[in-house]
């Protein structure tokens, strides 16, 4: 059968298997791009999760996700099930608001919800009871940075969120564990019984899946079907799927491939593999780069991070992404691969145009190489939106700078939001290399910068404006590396953090 | 009948006043609460999708439906000339609102045609496939263009009161501009959203996400050619209307009805959330001029304000939308001398409508923007300005139309609030503080609202009930309004159970339709309670009059010694269970249903003078909001807020709180982030959450102490002394605004008033800051680094 001509060893019995309620379901005949909220309202008749978007921007549809954590322990992710694809569950366990009841009483956190008054029109509830679940299970202390972050991806309408976050304050109090984790190592079990360790492949009405479980399979899985559609969270392609009503044709699924995850932190650089969640690298690059991490949590809301990938944010070159500014100002480069092919191309040579990357046929970003923050290295970034959490970037700006005395040796700036491309200032860094860092230079460096860009207008900012943030972005960064007095956030980093 | 009054002894209250949970909370939070899209569907369901125009204005020159009608999956499509009666109107009370576009669309989004199909998929897909053609016409997209070309979907209104321009013009000072305020979308969670499932005789059952089932079942009838009384309209709930359930509903709801009468079968229309956006009203944009003449104190001798907002392509609810923000323009506030003259201008874009606070929010934005002008160009704190200028309670409080502020308490609640907020401290604190951060400044403003409760449109204030007692003493009852999330039901449970002491839980409500309550207005203008609530007392009290009849006859005891309470009756000291006295009267056959039905009393008023009692009463509230700005960027964060907000004698503390802190959000999502945006081809670019931006968790203030001014007490005879709280905190959200406007002016150390246009997204922030340095002379942002 040509459609599954590929090396490796295949699973053909074309079916999934994840973990609903304590028990393995089995699904036959899955189309790749059927939606988790889809199989739930449509197929199974769980309606309890509902749909108030279809692009991952709302949080009305939010389950959770379990993963096995060592032999006898579990742990919970909340994700988007409008936007994410049904193979995605295999050899998972998915909760939804209907698993939480426990012998006809409320689960503490639905208790917590009723008794804060939490919900009003009720139709969001059931995605924060699934948020909260989430934040339940790993075990936090329920800050309100914490609960904001949690809560990033939830929209309410009705209640303005006060009696939410109370909630999750609050909802401890009404059982400090729950049937989950009493069956946690049960749970665990069923799924090492239903790991996966071939390629799974699904076929249905011309639409092809594949989802390798080691790098080897997946590269010859990529050689063989160069124009399919590299699939991590789902977060981008989802959306074409809900929104352009588009199917592409062909998917392989990048989530399974450990290698493709990894995160080693080297003396000299940072490796992170392009299908590493924006979730699993976080908390190593929050520690590097502290505006790294600020910029990593408004990037997205935890359900998009929990699946969405460093390596696709990098390869669809979004104009607007958010990483690939940060990744300019910090000179990263990139792990291209193709098959056993290698090559490391600095990243500033990797956007070419709009949309257009460097990639060539059946190569990927195997990794992500980041430099570690040398000592006097002043590293800053920003992200302005109309919204703080949960909004693409009018403009995103990151500063990289390494003075020798007083001179500056080495500046980077990387801009989102500027230009077709992630796109470097380079009037502005040359305006400044051997100059001083004063005030005078900071300020002709910003009048270089006008060279720099000519950004456009749209719904999220005008162009004047976009080339306004540019220049004070690289003013406040002039304020924040050379110690000037007086504030200049608005949101505190230790908030942040 | 008489209105029975609600005064009966406090302490005797089993379920009002008490803080009862949402009567669906826990179905809610475990998923089990049933929206219509969740109805288990019925056997051979359709889905329905809208092909609407992707050009503002224009004609249409081609319709072919032959190839949609040829995908597969498809059971009908069907366009204007195929409408059963020729009837083509929804407009509510004015025409203008076609089902579909019959030779002309009128904005990018206007409906021209639909399509019922196997699935959702296959219909949206097979309206692709049909040829439309358009010649373009000129659109008018922006106010602006519409006053330029005098285009109105209504005449201009106005308001006077004594002489404007003499007072303006006699004032020792005078101020003058021009402030532009945003549209925002509903942005309820659940989208719009029918089923219509036909029936035996042509019938039609039709579930509709809805605010007003009354006027789909009229329109459904209508346009079907059927009678109503072979149209039922049922809604359980709504994921949350904001106003954009009160005609928009419509459209969806004739649609389906329209596909399932041609094919017979059920049919289901859900637009997505981007044809949901694309598709449906929103509220006003409004651009307002305004001249004021006053004193050196700040106190305003004469208004004249020019309102001009944008209609869309019909007058839908405009009228009154536009009515309610003229009878709010002076606020909380005396104004002798009025010119008010409100323009209804006609667009090429969607077709705006009701939105909590239905042209109020917009009519106060102007006066308290004003206001903030006066203070600045005096140099006085705003506050100070604002109480100068309040209604007075002897004199000074006849409204310009006419009505007096009978029970003005603001004064109470700004004198609280300014103690709770330690407005003056900080006040002092964050200007010393602003002096010393060059970079980042604070702001603080205090902002009051009055709101008046009732329908403008004075026949919408009536209201009926239906309860029914089973025998085993448990109580069902209907009414006309419907749920919202605003808690409503639960209310009108509480007085219920109340009547007849019983607990909350003994009242169930079932969905509204409009099969057991006819001839229902629509639940807003924060009136559901007031209406709704009374009419189910009312009933109540008739049954409840029956039992005591009965009882006093069957057990010899005077009527005035039957008492109702803790789920007993006592009669003559005597207690027995109330399911034991239901019992009896049921087998002495007496009547255990009854209708109630109330009508709102003194409300009156001319529309054409604009002149009368409009409103029964007024809600008050206060707040004082804090930001803090980023002079580089535009960026703010809103760090502590305090409420103040009268609901009259609660019925139940944490709905009505629900009601506030949400409405506050929410007004604070209008006039900070959300921003809609069209292109220059009048085409929505921002229709998802991806790009409209509603609050999220963390902009809610990290401090934010929200209070119920517990001293209160409705002076009118409203159930249980409360008063209606649905739209009124919404404006409390002005003092945001007028917070981050007070932060600009830190920049030239207020010393220059900064002008800043509604909604104040970072970029019209930063806009603001740089407008106002170029004024002091400053070119470059922040030469306070240098020094
Ligand atoms: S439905 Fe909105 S995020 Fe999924
Ligand atoms: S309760 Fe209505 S949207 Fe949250």
């Amino acid at each position: 059968m040509v459609l599954f001509d590929v090396p490796g060893k295949l699973n053909m019995t074309g079916q999934i298997r994840f973990v609903l309620d304590g028990e393995v379901r089995e699904l036959r005949g899955v189309a790749p791009t059927m939606t988790v909220l889809q199989w739930l309202r449509d197929d199974a008749r769980r309606c309890g999760t509902k749909e108030g978007c279809a692009e991952g921007d709302c949080g009305a549809c939010t389950v959770a996700i379990g993963e096995r954590r060592g032999v006898d322990d579990m742990r919970y992710r909340a994700v988007n099930s409008c936007i994410l694809f049904m193979p995605m569950l295999d050899g998972k366990e998915l909760v939804t608001v209907e698993s939480l009841k426990h012998e006809g009483r409320l689960h503490p956190v639905q208790r917590a919800m009723v008794e804060c008054h939490g919900s009003q029109c009720g139709f969001c509830t059931p995605g924060f009871v699934m948020s909260l679940f989430t934040l339940y299970h790993s075990g936090k202390e329920p800050q309100r940075e914490t609960v904001d972050d949690v809560l990033a991806g939830n929209l309410c309408r009705c209640t303005g969120y006060r009696p939410i976050i109370e909630a999750a304050q609050r909802m401890r109090e009404y059982g400090a564990k729950d049937q989950f984790h009493r069956r946690a190592a049960a749970t665990a079990r069923q799924l090492a019984a239903i790991e996966r360790r071939d390629t799974l492949a699904l076929e249905k009405d011309g639409q092809r899946y594949f989802a390798p479980a080691n790098l080897e399979e997946f590269t010859a899985c990529f050689e063989q079907y160069p124009e399919a559609a590299l699939v991590g969270g789902a977060t981008d392609i989802g959306l074409w799927v809900t929104k352009r009503h588009q199917r592409p044709e062909t998917q392989i699924y990048t989530g399974d491939i450990a290698e493709l995850r990894r995160l080693k932190i080297g003396d000299d650089c940072i490796e992170i593999g392009g299908a590493a969640s924006l979730g699993d690298v976080f908390d190593a690059l929050l520690a590097e780069f502290a505006d790294f991490g600020e910029i990593l949590r408004r990037f997205g809301s935890v359900q998009v991070r929990n699946v969405a990938t460093l390596g696709g944010n990098i390869a669809n070159a979004s104009p607007i992404g958010d990483i690939a500014p940060l990744l300019l100002a910090l000179d990263a480069a990139l792990l291209l691969r193709r098959n056993r092919e290698t090559r490391l191309l600095p990243i500033d040579e990797f956007f070419l145009a709009y949309r257009k990357t460097a990639l060539r046929n059946s190569e990927f970003i195997d990794a992500i190489r980041i430099p570690r923050a040398r000592s006097g290295l002043k590293f800053r970034a920003y992200k302005i939106s109309k919204r703080f959490d949960q909004d693409i970037s009018a403009v995103c700006g990151a500063f990289a700078l390494q003075l020798d005395g007083s001179r500056i040796a080495e500046i980077r700036m990387g801009f989102g939001g500027m230009a077709a491309v992630p796109k470097r200032a380079a009037n502005a860094e040359a305006a400044l290399i051997g100059e001083a860092w004063n005030e005078a230079s900071a300020r002709a460096a910003m009048r270089a910068i006008e060279r720099d860009f000519e950004p456009m207008t749209d719904m999220r900012a005008s162009a004047p404006y976009r080339l306004k943030l540019a220049r004070n972005l690289l003013l406040k960064f002039f304020l924040e590396t050379s110690n000037q007095p007086g504030a200049t956030r608005v949101i505190r980093r230790d908030m942040a953090a | 009948m008489t209105v029975p009054r609600t005064s009966g002894s406090e302490d005797m209250l089993r379920a009002v006043r008490r803080p009862v949970p949402h009567d669906s909370a826990e179905k809610h939070v475990s998923g089990e609460a049933i929206y219509i899209d969740d109805i288990p569907e019925p056997r051979a369901l359709l889905h329905a999708y809208i092909r609407s125009s992707d050009i503002a204005h224009g004609r249409i020159k081609k319709l072919d439906l032959a190839p949609t009608r040829a995908q597969p999956g498809v059971a009908a499509a069907l366009a204007a000339a195929d409408l059963p009666t020729g009837h083509n109107d929804i407009g509510p009370g004015f025409a203008g609102d076609p089902v579909f576009a019959e030779q002309i669309v009128e904005y990018a989004g206007q409906s021209v045609f639909a399509v019922a199909a196997e699935t959702r998929e296959q219909a949206r897909a097979a309206a692709m496939q049909a040829v439309v053609e358009y010649e373009e016409l000129p659109a008018i997209l922006t106010i602006e263009e519409a006053l330029a070309q005098d285009a109105q979907v209504l005449p201009t209104v106005t308001l006077m009161r004594g002489d404007a321009d003499k007072s303006i013009a006699k004032a020792p000072r005078r101020i003058s501009g021009r402030l532009a305020i945003g549209g925002q979308d509903h942005f309820y969670l659940e989208g719009q959203i029918a089923m219509a499932v036909p029936g035996e005789d042509g019938d039609m059952l039709v579930y509709s996400s809805t605010q007003h089932p009354s006027e789909i079942q009229h329109h459904v009838a209508h346009i079907l050619g059927l009678d109503a009384n072979g149209v039922t309209v049922e809604t359980r709930r709504m994921g949350g209307g904001f106003g954009g359930k009160e005609t928009q509903g419509a459209l969806f709801a004739v649609v389906a009805a329209l596909l399932a009468q041609k094919t017979g079968r059920p049919v289901k229309l859900r637009p997505d959330r981007d044809d949901d956006m694309i598709l449906t009203g929103k509220r006003h944009d409004f651009i307002a001029d305004y001249v004021v003449g006053f004193d050196e104190e700040g106190r305003i001798h004469g208004v004249d304000f020019m309102l001009a907002s944008r209609c869309g392509m019909s007058p839908d609810l405009s009228g009154p939308v536009n009515d309610r923000a003229i009878f709010h323009a002076d606020n909380a506030y005396f104004l002798p001398h009025v010119r008010i003259v409100s323009h209804r201008s006609k667009t090429h874009t969607v077709s705006n409508t009701a939105f909590r606070g239905f042209g109020g929010p917009q009519g106060m934005m102007v006066i308290e923007y004003a206001i903030d002008e006066i203070a600045r160009t005096l140099g006085i704190d705003p506050l100070t300005v604002r109480k100068r200028n309040l209604y007075g309670k002897r004199d000074r409080n006849v409204t310009p139309y006419t009505m007096k502020v009978e029970d003005n308490i603001l004064a109470k609640i700004i004198g609280e609030l300014e103690r709770t907020s330690e407005y003056w401290q900080r006040r002092k604190a964050i200007t010393a503080w602003n002096a010393t951060s060059p970079f980042l400044k604070r702001g603080l403003a205090l902002t009051p609202v009055k709101f008046g409760i009732a329908f403008t449109a004075t026949h919408f204030n009536q209201a009926g009930a239906l309860l029914l007692v089973y025998t085993d003493g448990s109580l069902k009852l209907n009414h006309g309004g419907t749920e919202m999330g605003q808690g409503l039901n639960t209310k009108v449970a509480q007085i219920v159970a109340d009547e007849f002491g019983l607990d909350f839980e003994d009242v169930k409500i079932t969905p509204t339709t409009t099969g057991k309550v006819p001839n229902t207005s629509a639940t807003a203008a924060s009136s559901g309670t007031d209406l709704n609530g009374r009419a189910s007392l009312i009933a109540a009290r008739t049954i409840k009059e029956r039992l005591i009849k009965f009882a006093a006859a069957h057990f010899h005891v005077a009527p005035g010694k039957i008492v109702f309470a803790n789920r007993e009756v006592s009669i003559g000291g005597e207690k027995m269970a109330f399911v034991e006295l239901v019992n009896l009267a049921y087998k002495a056959r007496v009547s255990l249903s009854a209708t109630g039905y109330f009508a709102t009393p003194k409300v009156a008023y001319d529309p054409t003078t604009m002149r009368g009692r409009p409103f029964l009463y007024f809600a008050y509230g206060a707040a004082a909001s804090e930001v803090l700005v980023d002079t580089l960027t535009g960026e703010y964060k809103v760090e502590r807020v305090d409420l103040l907000h009268d609901v009259g004698k609660s019925i139940n503390p944490a709905i009505d709180m629900g009601q506030i802190e949400g409405g506050f959000i929410q007004g604070m999502g209008w006039l900070t982030s959300e921003e809609l945006y069209w292109d220059a081809k009048g085409r929505l670019q921002t229709h998802a959450p991806s790009t409209y931006k509603i609050p999220a968790c963390s902009d809610l203030p990290r401090q934010f102490n929200a209070r119920i001014a517990d001293w209160s007490r409705n002076r009118e005879d409203v159930v249980y002394r409360s008063k209606a709280v649905g739209e009124p905190p919404l404006m409390l959200a002005i003092s945001v605004f007028h917070a981050i406007k007070d932060a600009i002016a830190a920049v030239g150390q207020y010393q220059i008033s900064p002008q800043l246009d509604a909604p104040a997204t970072p970029e019209r922030v930063l806009n603001a800051i740089d407008a106002l340095r170029l004024r002091l002379g400053d070119h470059l942002p922040a030469r306070e680094a240098a020094e």
